[in-house]
């Protein structure tokens, strides 16, 4: 075991001029992926239609707008309905299935307490001026969140193009999201 | 305590919660010119860490100061650019 530095062939060894054009290379490569990363961009999933499942996406989207990010909300399935201008001003709340509710599974399970559990849920939002989910969709769109609602889903619920609210993006599908979701800093199914 | 700042705008959420007060607080620090202050009033307890959360995870904006007093929660946001 020798402790001596090895011959360097002074040949080989590369040139101030060599190093400096290689650190100035790699300082315009790194600006180019830190430029790239200025825009902070979220993508969300949004699956569900109940009244409690329609908040979560529309507060995290409006948000993350008001952070600058660029956000897209692709709706599908039961969550096409908060698009839905009608439908979306009568989402309810389940009665049934969470045992935090004040009312017994069994007692929540009796035909109508649906509609009791959505008018409790709807008085304690107006109570508290909780803003309504019409009123995220209106900020949001204006704070220039992308909602897109999936074609396949129109199709399958016989939506029309019409039922949804000015603003929202039509004729998508899970490539576009997928796209979005690739893109995106930050990924949510909800 | 008062704010010693050079208020341009105050904005008065009082009564809203989540996520109303910092998306009114984007929307109007939109409208301002740089260097101006905005004022923010809230009686949401949450816009305490919500609007320093913002502030800091924001391109041009600085949260000068927050304070608090009899329930209503006053935030001093400068647009820096």
């Amino acid at each position: 075991m020798s402790t001596d530095t090895p011959d360097a062939s002074a040949d080989d060894a590369p040139s101030r001029a060599d190093l400096a054009a290689r650190v100035e290379e790699l300082e315009t490569a790194l600006s180019e992926v830190e430029s790239d990363d200025d825009d902070m961009k979220m993508s969300i999933i949004a699956t569900k239609g109940t009244l409690d499942m329609a908040y979560p996406p529309l507060i995290l989207a409006s948000t993350a707008a008001a952070f600058g990010y660029e956000v897209t909300v692709f709706h599908t399935f039961w969550g096409l309905d908060i698009l839905h201008e009608e439908n979306s001003k009568n989402l309810k709340l389940s009665s049934v299935g969470n045992p935090n509710m004040p009312v017994p599974n069994v007692v929540g399970a009796i035909p109508g307490m649906d509609r009791v559990t959505t008018k409790m849920m709807e008085r304690r939002i107006d109570d508290n001026d909780t803003a309504t989910i019409e009123e995220l969709i209106e900020t949001s769109l204006d704070m220039g969140v992308e909602f897109q609602a999936c074609q396949m889903t129109i199709e399958l619920m016989d939506y029309d193009e019409d039922n949804f609210y000015d603003g929202v993006t039509t004729g998508v599908g899970a490539a576009t999201a997928l796209q979005d979701m690739a893109e995106a800093d930050i990924q949510l199914l909800i | 305590m008062s704010a010693e700042f050079n208020i341009a705008e105050t904005l008065d959420v009082k009564g809203a919660s989540c996520p109303m007060p910092v998306v009114k607080t984007k929307s109007a620090i939109d409208d301002l010119d740089a260097d101006e202050v905005l004022e923010v009033l809230a009686t949401d307890s949450g816009s305490m860490s919500d609007i320093d959360g913002w502030a800091s995870g924001t391109d041009g904006v600085e949260l000068l100061e927050q304070e608090e007093g009899d329930g209503v929660y006053k935030h001093y946001v400068r647009k820096t650019e």
